[in-house]
């Protein structure tokens, strides 16, 4: 099955910028489907970016970030051609995981 | 931010009159498991549950947050869709540890929280849910203390209930 994650990770000097895209319903638990029952919730709690064994960013997410979650940020240390991995856990217990190359 | 100005004040009271000691003791035993659990790298379920933006960030740092200028808070006037709002903060402060996103309006006020380890920078975009319009509160964790920043969104069209 195809990644989950797609993931840009970009070396600029010392920064790394990093922008992840993830599929992933993230239904809040508020939404009534066409029969008119709830969905149960269903989104990721847990997103870690890791540089060289080492958290370089940790998401905690509730059901109120976006369908197809979308996330950018940028952090120190990393060099051109290294990787990056990036894993996810939602509150189901289903998890994906991808390393990306920085560029 | 009057909200967050009361209860700091009311803390700092306690301790300048220095008689609220055994109270604070307890206080302090209260808000200890939380609190570790935004430190103690878990994921926190309780803040997540939290109503209100006040007990959410009571829940996930155990204190309140000032309002500072030194949080950018950014995010549209104006929301068309409720369900994809982007909103990402920078800061100018030092030593943040975590940045955490609260929507007022929400059934559950805490959206987001981002933790951020030495070397990464204090600068996050993401897209939240919002069901009505109302504020968006951003809190920054810098030094051990609380910064936040506020911005009323105007939603048209919701992004929670269907």
């Amino acid at each position: 099955m195809a990644s989950t994650i797609r993931v840009r990770a970009t070396a600029n000097g010392e920064t790394t910028e990093v922008q992840a895209l993830i599929q992933h319903p993230m239904d809040s638990g508020f939404v009534k489907d066409a029969q008119g029952q709830l969905i149960p919730a269903h989104f990721i709690q847990r997103l870690t970016f890791e540089h060289n064994g080492k958290s370089v960013f940790v998401a905690n997410w509730g059901p109120a970030v976006s369908k197809d979650p979308y996330i950018k940020f940028a952090f120190k240390g990393a060099n051109k051609g290294d990787e990056l991995k990036i894993s996810w856990v939602d509150n189901k217990g289903a998890s994906d995981s991808t390393t990306a190359k920085i560029q | 931010m009057t909200f967050s100005f009361e209860r700091f004040s009311a803390t700092r009271r306690l301790i300048l009159q220095g008689a609220g000691s055994v109270a604070l003791a307890g206080l302090g035993n209260l808000i200890a498991l939380p609190a570790l659990a935004a430190a103690n790298d878990k994921y926190p379920e309780d803040a997540f549950k939290q109503k209100g933006d006040k007990d959410a960030i009571q829940a996930l740092y155990g204190r309140s947050a000032e309002a500072s200028d030194k949080v950018k808070l950014d995010a549209p006037e104006i929301a068309e869709n409720g369900a994809v709002v982007p909103i990402s903060v920078t800061t100018t402060l030092e030593n943040v540890t975590s940045i955490s996103f609260l929507v007022s309006g929400n059934p559950n006020a805490l959206a987001a929280s981002y933790q951020i380890p030495e070397g990464t920078l204090p600068v996050v975009a993401n897209r939240l849910k919002m069901q009505q319009t109302s504020n968006v509160i951003a809190i920054v964790e810098a030094g051990g203390k609380l910064y936040s920043a506020t911005k009323e969104v105007k939603v048209t069209v919701g992004g929670c209930g269907g």
